[in-house]
């Protein structure tokens, strides 16, 4: 018997007698009042956020925070001067090891955790979000959506190969519980609410 | 620390040496058990959620077998090679097959606690691979050549300080740097590096769904993902307990979990991972190691629940005073002495007894594991099964006999004040432990019994 | 209403104040108290510490002694929680059921059944209250810090009730103080830090005397601060009820 046969055996040998899964749908919660529960709980997991109404205005706060030679990546087709499908195509590690600011769609924001779900799609290549050293991302004011219980229904609706939720800059404290923002990952990160998408 | 002889009483003594740093270390890890509870205090649903989530992991273990083959079929469909190892040295080699078939000799690891359990690092060493924690709690105590002495803060117990004389030895920091940001950016600066240069990453899983056949990892650091993402091949080791039914209930999991842990609403990242990037690999090694036979143990097979967010030890009293390391095994504190025994009863007999049976363990537990009442049945078993101290049953014996007979009880308690009021020499002295640190109650005069039959006349039967 | 009364056996022996006390006090509030005195202990000495299978005898003196009764009251969380929860004989599995059904906790009694509203006590003094983790976590007598719900207290409730008392607030108001039955001698150390750290809290607050539901908690307490040389005392929650 192989190991696969010898566990499986031990596990219907051994695993009680069957029980339900519970009912899950009294959490789910209306939509209303999101968007400042979320605002609130990205700045406590050490968000920033602005509210932005074209792609111009991104370019601008981006130019006015990073300066000038950086280098900035972006995957939103709209902010074109930081879009290159030839730079995206190339996953070399050494194309992307440097990448000073990551600008990102995301899908939607969860109010209760400051979460942001984004999926292979909108990263292009999956290290983009986490090797960056800060990341940029956009949002629709109107994909926020209460709890983790309504991520996992607009979930269930999309495909991908790999995807994430992503809350605030990297951090750890592991260090004697000091907390210290920019661990492995990126040393900030900017969500831009888009409130009339164009 | 594995190969000590003492147990959690001698080694919770050795750390009572220095008081401050009991003080400091209990303060550490209160302020998370604080910070867990404001938190939860803000989820209305909090106790239903917790309900829910015991319901599923009950659930998952009625129905593992089931699980198990649906993750596996969905996870192959995905292009994710799956390995089942029956035990510790299995799952070892596996990593190391993978590693060789990789045709290198050093891979990056994030948290697995799974791979502390299997000894996987001590193995790689010897067999010539280099494995670097990217952790940075457990690249430290990797640094400091020690286990982590909890799941989630692999290096509560070291302060700043010595972490910056480890930095020093180990990565060339200059000495006497203590700020926690210099170290952090020390060590972000290391691992970089690390991350841009090693082609096999292991991760540890935190759920596994049967449903789609992905898996998911939690982190704040982003160290399993720059790991993950950078290699070419990726090994995702879990115990075979981890899987969940649907994706759906993620949403009741991750609401639970970085909660319960450290009083986040969620970790910064939580990373689904579903298929390998073009032209890379992706394993998952699915680890026995003794579940299964915990999985029959009627008493202690709700312990196969836990997601591992630490909030038990956090909370406990007595592991905040001893620290994890007393607890001689790869996961500490309440829920580490109920899942222990299972391994070895006769090294882990110490564990159930390192506890007061307070029961606020089981009382943070978001998926509600009776670990208390589990520390209790523990007891029971590890004495019927002969893994008492021999001191022990000779006094319990004792106490049997005279607390089986009240007239002999009544003598006993009567000679027993009176020696302690006219010797008390006889009891107070260094070996009795009680009297080290505390004083004996004063004897009084009469007991309770005897002053009742003085002044309510009649005494009943 | 007939009352049995079960008075632990180190409470029997070493705090016969806190007895006499939870008798008086029921007298006084007109229950007819019943003392039978071939009690010995619950067994929890034993199986807390493994040797659950030696308690045979124990449990049938106790089924012996207390069947009789409409209710068992006990000045103590700790024991009452070993009879509800372990309490069995093989030859006799219904009369364990049935005391472990009427089995109460002096001031769950008071609260739940005698539904006491009003006491005629005066205790002038600033008390702090120990939650014991068997009364608190174990019968559910006071809500506790880790649970999401509303907050309530049956001996904060009691105490309230008593002329001139003054209750102090701790910081940590139900971590657990170490005694642990035979957990206070074989892990010594961290018994001893953990009643030290209990004690502190209660002295730093200006406490005079600690109270609580358990006096094995406060044996334990007592023995700390004693050796600190402290002159805070210790005092079953029975004799402040009953305190005139």
């Amino acid at each position: 018997m192989n190991s696969r046969e010898k566990i499986l055996s031990a596990v219907i040998a051994n695993q009680p007698e069957l029980v339900p899964l519970p009912e899950l749908s009294s959490f789910e919660r209306n939509a209303s009042g999101c968007s400042d529960k979320f605002v609130a709980m990205l700045k406590s997991v050490g968000g920033f956020f602005y509210y932005v109404s074209s792609y111009d205005e991104i370019i601008n706060i981006l130019l006015s925070v990073n300066g000038e030679n950086k280098k900035i990546i972006s995957t939103v087709t709209e902010l074109t001067a930081y879009y290159s499908e030839e730079f995206l195509n190339n996953p070399q590690i050494s194309n992307i090891h440097d990448i000073d600011v990551a600008v990102l769609k995301g899908r939607f924001g969860v109010a209760e955790n400051g979460a942001i779900w984004l999926t292979d799609q909108e990263m292009r290549q999956r290290a983009l979000p986490f090797i960056c050293q800060h990341l940029a991302v956009i949002l629709n004011a109107d994909s926020i959506i209460p709890t983790m219980h309504e991520a996992y229904e607009l979930i269930s609706k999309v495909t991908y190969d790999f995807a994430t939720f992503i809350a605030g800059p990297s951090k750890t404290a592991d260090i004697e519980q000091s907390l210290v923002i920019g661990a492995h990952g990126p040393r900030s990160m900017t969500v831009f609410v888009m409130i009339n998408d164009q | 620390m594995e190969n000590s002889t003492k147990d959690h009483a001698e080694l919770a003594q050795d750390f009572n040496r220095d008081e401050d740093r009991v003080n400091w270390h209990d303060e550490t890890l209160w302020f998370i058990r604080q910070k867990r509870d404001k938190t939860a205090h803000q989820i209305p649903e909090w106790e239903a959620l917790r309900e829910a989530a015991s319901q599923i992991k009950n659930n998952v273990l009625s129905n593992l077998h089931n699980y198990l083959v649906l993750f596996e079929k969905n996870a192959v469909t995905n292009g994710i090679v799956v390995h089942w190892a029956a035990d510790a040295s299995e799952h070892n080699k596996i990593v190391h097959k993978l590693i060789s078939e990789a045709n290198v000799n050093r891979m990056v690891k994030s948290k697995s606690m799974l791979t502390e359990e299997c000894g996987l690092n001590e193995y790689l060493a010897e067999h010539g691979i280099e494995v670097i924690d990217s952790d940075l709690g457990e690249r430290i105590v990797q640094l400091a050549e020690e286990p982590p002495s909890h799941i989630v803060l692999p290096c509560i117990h070291k302060k700043k300080e010595e972490i910056g004389e480890i930095f020093h030895k180990h990565l060339g920091i200059e000495a006497n740097i203590s700020d926690p940001q210099f170290l952090t950016e020390t060590a972000r600066g290391h691992l970089r590096e690390i991350f841009l240069t090693r082609k096999v990453a292991l991760t540890g899983v935190n759920f596994a769904i049967a449903e789609t056949g992905e898996f998911v990892v939690c982190t704040n650091e982003g160290n399993a993902d720059m790991g993950a993402h950078l290699a070419d091949v990726h090994i995702a080791s879990m115990g075979i307990e981890k899987l969940i039914p649907e994706r759906k209930h993620l949403g009741v999991f991750l609401r639970l979990l970085t909660r319960s842990a450290t009083g986040q609403p969620i970790t910064t990242y939580s990373s689904h991972f579903k298929k390998p990037r073009d032209g890379k690999k992706m394993h998952v090694i699915l680890v026995d190691n003794g579940r299964t036979v915990q999985l029959g143990r009627k008493d202690f097979r709700n312990s196969l629940k836990c997601i591992r967010c630490a909030a038990c030890m956090n909370t406990c009293p007595v592991y905040r005073r001893s620290g994890g390391h007393s607890y001689h095994t790869a996961v500490a504190g309440p829920i580490g002495s109920i899942l222990a025994p299972n391994l070895d009863m006769k090294k882990y007999a110490d564990l159930p007894f390192a506890s007061t049976l307070c029961g606020s363990c089981s009382n943070v537990c978001p998926v509600k594991i009776d670990i208390h009442e589990q520390l209790y049945k523990w007891r029971q078993v590890l004495v019927k099964n002969g893994y008492a101290p021999a001191a022990k049953k000779v006094g319990m014996q004792l106490m049997t006999w005279t607390l089986s007979s009240p007239g002999f009880y009544h003598t006993v308690g009567k000679v027993g004040r009176l020696v302690m009021k006219h010797a008390p020499f006889a009891v107070n002295n260094k070996l009795n432990p009680w009297f080290k640190q505390r004083d004996m109650p004063y004897p009084p005069a009469e007991s309770f019994n005897e002053w009742y039959a003085k002044n309510e006349g009649k005494t009943h039967r | 209403m007939k009352v049995g009364l079960f008075i632990p056996c180190y409470v029997d022996q070493f705090y016969p104040n806190a007895a006499i006390a939870t008798l008086r006090l029921l007298q006084k509030l007109g229950v007819e108290v019943v003392y039978p005195s071939k009690q010995t202990c619950c067994g929890q000495p034993m199986a807390n510490s493994g040797f659950e299978h030696l308690t045979k005898r124990c449990n049938e003196l106790f089924i012996e002694n207390f069947e009789e009764f409409d209710y068992i009251v006990a000045p103590s969380g700790s024991c009452v929680l070993h009879i509800r929860d372990h309490l069995h004989d093989d030859k006799n599995p219904e009369a364990a059921k049935r005391i472990s059904h009427k089995i109460y906790e002096l001031t769950a009694f008071l609260t739940g059944v005698l539904k006491v509203k009003s006491l005629a006590a005066k205790f002038p003094y600033r008390v702090g209250i120990h939650q014991s983790c068997h009364g608190q976590r174990g019968l559910h007598i006071s809500s506790m810090t880790e649970l999401v719900s509303p907050e309530f207290s049956k001996p904060n409730s009691l105490l309230n009730m008593v002329q001139d008392i003054e209750l102090i607030h701790l910081d940590r108001k139900d971590e657990c103080c170490g005694f642990g039955g035979t957990f206070c001698v074989t892990e010594e150390a961290v018994s001893v830090k953990m009643g030290k750290d209990r004690v502190e809290d209660h002295l730093k607050h200006g406490a005079e005397y600690i109270t609580g539901v358990d006096m094995s908690c406060m044996m334990h307490m007592e023995g700390i601060l004693k050796r600190l040389g402290s002159k805070v005392k210790v005092i079953h929650i029975a004799e402040i009820l009953n305190a005139e």
